[in-house]
């Protein structure tokens, strides 16, 4: 019984999408998305199939690398990327985007952070927490055999940049960095340590779920400035450039120089989308700490903003 | 003469010592190569690839639409495969698509594999295989386990038959064999990252490129084993063939290939097991499956769900394993049955009607189609609590361990490795070359060597050999006597075998997680993955050889009043030594494989290089890496074959 019940309504559907198809989209190829492997790229590049589906546009999910990505894009195999961040793909992506093959879709409204970090026990067991001149006097307790007597600084991926090496000659820090090989490494090291209570300082970035599930606080760096990173004479140390925090920045859309042609109103839909930091936090929270199952976070997204989303693919 | 040549080693690693002592004093340029030696050969690479991809053509269309062209044929047979067994026949396009046959239902799959066990060997490997099956069902990962098999399905085909092929030329003509040794060396040693980026550029994104980074990396052994069989047929044989008026083509279709067969089975073995090895990294660029459920499970940290995961990798591994293994045994018995098709194939038929039958009955009864979510079984709280539990109340000791091999061992390896003019390491490595196999194999070692040096690799190089040569030295101290308990007994000898089985077909990275959490990014939490990566030869080959020892041989140590310590160490163990120095050989190349998963803990060796060159999309950075791994793991392949033949002729084991 309701299995008849379900083939019919696949059926009413079937005719309805078909009909839909055909009046408002201008090509019935699938729109190629890419999904990479955070959480919150997911949910955003999810919540923007469903709205072009919601268009009637055939939309397709391709798992991709971060980085390697822009050569699909170039090449056409490929045709949005929704989370590039200014923080570690501004590089490529500017390059990308020189080659005429690659265009920008403007900011999705995101602000990526990323600095130093704690786990909150540490603040008892080193007062003067969140300032970065307190980290000195503390070196000793983040230390391990291999960096001892300095302290130990886990950093992301050499590739990721982040100029931490020259942040730590430049501000006098007793630390060393050690770099992670990927980011499901580091955040091993993370949940192990918490799990144990111990010491830890590593880099890391939002919105993302750690910093949700485990609750801790960013390093107090002096303020980022361009000249601070270009300047010596300009930031706490006369002598040496980098003597400040990291930058932030937006998180951009971008994708492939045909889609605008090709789906115009796909395109103007990818262009709107917008979303704040306190949304995704709390979306991903849902999805990594609670365990809600990623589909049912997006439908309840498209549910409770239909008032939003109906704007973009006016 | 001989004191002299047995006093040479120990002295130049005296003089080595002093140099490392000093080297703060000597001049940089002896410690890291100087710039103006480098060549810009990764430059020159990505250049010519670009070339390639955007301006190179056959006439009358471009390299790019060439690959291009291979790719929609490649992914015609794979649809199909996807439609069989995971999609069934949709409509619509992207994610809306919606059903309208679905695929083959999990209880006829099931029922095939058991089948297929049964026509390889009996009723019990059917159960087995039908078991594993079962396992991928009840834990849930039923779809993904048959995207990934769609892959292996149609990956396993193009590289037996392109390995057949290749092979067969190489049998038949040796200019061609010649050109074709080099490059198998090159697709068995460079790190597969180092040819995706090119692949994509060349094939596109999807899971198209994932079946053709797998069949380069899988195909090589077909091609060895297909030549090597070839030769082996008995001239005998030949001759009949000739005799009898074979063309040359019928001498190969109906005498020569034939007759390889049961060797040809064990190539196509090698196959099935290597395309299961590169899941993981097939997945990294788009091919999904259980290998993208490892990935994804193990970059939330969910490490219940990433073992399991990989433990349906394991079960997919162990049925075709041993699916191929008895086909490759399967001896003809039994006067063919008479009478029509179907009765001449009665499973084949019974499967046949169960297909449509549980299709019919699916859409009346979900269950039948689709394993239900309600019964499904799951083991994740057990293993994320187990190592919860660890960490929490050994982590002490566990560091205590950790710091002691670190302060005494590796550190001090490294530093002294470091600190040696490259020169001097030159001139060691190619008068060792030149003692093992005279001026040849110094000349080429010099080449290799001097490769490393202009690429500017020569620090990330030494890096490599201090971490794949201590990882080496840890795995044969415990794989060696692994081996030699396990060929004393047959008890020990099965335990140990599934042991290292499951460790070769488990991804890597489903234990990197757990070791990261109990070890810390660093050194030793890549060593570690190394040295249970690399175990199995070592274990494998030893056994093999001990067991293979002449039983006459044996039997005169006993008369000669040997105990039985003896036998093991003046017979047993000297007359096995080619053959572990055969499994230490292997040891090197898995080890130096492992390379790109320890870049993923954070090292900085050439794997690493490697790894930030995909992540770059930087063509020639990743080639000339993986080249320079390939070049650190032909010197050690032709040095060891070369004290293995030494060996043999001393043992009197070659015709020598």
């Amino acid at each position: 019984m309701k299995q008849t019940k379900r083939l019919i309504s696949l059926g009413l559907a079937l005719t309805l999408s078909a009909g839909a198809a055909f009046a408002q989209v201008e090509s019935e190829d699938p729109i190629k998305l890419t999904l990479h492997d955070w959480t919150g790229q997911l949910i955003t590049t999810n919540i923007m199939a469903a709205v072009l589906e919601e268009a009637g546009y055939n939309v397709e999910l391709v798992q991709a690398d971060y980085l390697a990505q822009f050569s699909g894009i170039e090449s056409g195999d490929l045709h949005v990327a929704m989370e590039l961040w200014a923080t570690t793909a501004a590089d490529a992506m500017n390059a990308s985007i020189a080659t005429g093959n690659t265009v920008s879709f403007g900011e999705t409204g995101m602000q990526a952070k990323e600095e130093w970090w704690y786990p909150i026990y540490m603040k008892e067991k080193c007062p003067g927490l969140p300032d970065w001149k307190a980290l000195n006097a503390c070196a000793e307790m983040f230390s391990t055999a291999e960096t001892a007597p300095k302290g130990r600084y886990l950093g992301g991926p050499v590739t990721w940049g982040g100029y931490d090496e020259e942040r730590i000659a430049s501000l006098g820090l007793e630390y060393e960095v050690i770099h992670a090989g990927t980011d499901a490494a580091m955040f091993a090291e993370l949940a192990a340590a918490y799990e144990r209570q111990d010491p830890i300082l590593m880099w890391i970035y939002s919105p993302h779920w750690a910093p949700i599930k485990y609750p801790g606080e960013w390093i107090e760096f002096p303020a980022y400035s361009a000249e601070c990173y270009t300047d010596p004479a300009v930031g706490e140390n006369p002598a040496a450039a980098y003597d400040c925090g990291k930058p932030t920045g937006p998180i951009y859309k971008a994708g492939w120089v045909g889609l605008e042609g090709k789906w115009p109103g796909a395109a103007k839909a990818i262009k709107a989308f917008t979303m704040t930091n306190e949304q995704m936090g709390e979306m991903v929270g849902k999805g990594d700490v609670d365990g809600i199952p990623l589909e049912d976070v997006v439908d309840e997204w498209m549910t409770n903003n239909e008032a939003v989303w109906k704007t973009w693919i006016e | 003469m001989s004191r002299t040549r047995a006093l040479l080693w120990p002295v130049l690693f005296g003089v080595s010592l002093v140099l490392a002592f000093v080297s703060q004093h000597l001049p940089p340029w002896l410690l890291t190569p100087p710039q103006a030696m480098m060549i810009d050969l990764a430059g020159t690479t990505s250049a010519a690839m670009k070339w390639l991809v955007e301006d190179a053509t056959f006439g009358m269309f471009t390299v790019k639409e060439a690959t291009r062209a291979i790719a929609t044929l490649i992914e015609v047979p794979y649809e199909a495969a996807r439609i069989l067994l995971v999609d069934g026949i949709t409509e619509g396009k992207g994610r809306r698509a919606s059903t309208i046959i679905p695929p083959i239902s999990w209880i006829a799959v099931t029922a095939a594999m058991v089948a297929l066990g049964i026509y390889a060997r009996n009723l019990k490997l059917g159960l087995l295989i039908g078991a594993l099956f079962l396992y991928l069902a009840v834990f849930g990962q039923w779809e993904s386990a048959m995207v990934t098999l769609a892959s292996i399905l149609i990956a396993v085909p193009i590289g037996v038959v392109g390995g057949l092929a290749l092979g067969i030329l190489a049998f038949l003509s040796p200019t061609f064999s010649r050109v074709l040794s080099p490059i198998l060396d090159l697709m068995q040693t460079v790190p597969t990252f180092a040819y995706l980026v090119p692949i994509l550029f060349l094939f596109g994104f999807g899971p198209v490129a994932a079946l053709i980074a797998t069949v380069i990396y899988a195909m090589p052994p077909m091609v060895r084993i297909t030549t090597l069989a070839l030769r082996q047929v008995p001239p005998e044989l030949q001759e009949f063939g000739r005799m009898v008026g074979c063309t040359p083509g019928q001498q190969m279709r109906k005498v020569l290939l034939p007759t390889a067969l049961p060797d040809l089975m064990v190539g196509v073995n090698q196959v099935i097991m290597l395309s299961l090895n590169m899941v993981i990294i097939a997945s990294m660029i788009g091919a999904g499956g259980l290998g993208f459920d490892v990935l994804n499970a193990l970059r939330s940290l969910k490490i219940g769900d990433g073992i399991e995961a990989g433990l349906a990798i394991t079960a997919l591994a162990l049925a075709l394993d041993q699916l191929s293994q008895a086909l490759a045994a399967r001896s003809h018995v039994g006067a063919p049955v008479q009478g029509s098709w179907i009765k001449r194939h009665p499973k084949t038929v019974a499967v046949l009607v169960l297909i449509v039958v549980t299709g019919l009955a699916g859409l009346v009864l979900p269950w039948v189609q689709t394993y239900p979510r309600e019964a499904m079984l799951s083991t994740r709280s057990f293993w994320s609590d187990l190592v919860t539990y660890v960490n929490v109340n050994y982590f002490d000791q566990i560091e205590a361990f950790k710091d002691a091999i670190l302060i005494n061992l590796l550190l001090p390896v490294k530093r002294f490795l470091l600190a040696l003019p490259w020169p001097w390491v030159l001139a060691l490595l190619t008068l060792a070359a030149w003692q093992v196999g005279r001026g040849r194999l110094a000349g080429l070692c010099l080449a290799l060597g001097l490769f490393i040096v202009v690429t500017g690799l020569w620090e990330q190089a030494v890096t490599t050999v201090y971490l794949c040569g201590i990882s080496v030295v840890i795995a044969a101290l415990i794989g060696v006597p692994l081996g030699i308990w396990a060929a004393a007994s047959n008890t020990a000898g099965k335990v140990i075998g599934a042991f290292i089985d499951m460790l070769q077909t488990l991804p890597s990275f489903v234990y990197l997680i757990p070791v990261i959490m109990l070890f810390r990014v660093g050194d030793f939490a890549a060593m570690i993955a190394v040295v249970l990566y690399a175990l199995a030869p070592a274990v494998r080959y030893t056994a093999h050889g001990l067991r293979s020892v002449q039983s006459e041989l044996i039997e005169a140590g006993i008369v000669c009043g040997c105990t039985r310590w003896q036998v093991l160490t003046r017979v047993r163990l000297p007359m096995a030594l080619p053959d572990i120095l055969l499994g230490v050989n292997q040891t090197i190349m898995l080890a130096l494989s492992m390379l790109v998963i320890t870049a993923l803990v954070g090292t900085r060796d050439l794997g690493q290089e490697v790894y930030a060159a995909l992540a770059t999309a930087d063509v020639g950075r990743g080639v000339m890496a993986g080249l320079a791994v390939a070049a650190i793991a032909i010197i050690a392949d032709r040095l060891i074959a070369g004290a293995t033949a030494r060996a043999k002729a001393r043992l009197g084991l070659s015709g020598e």
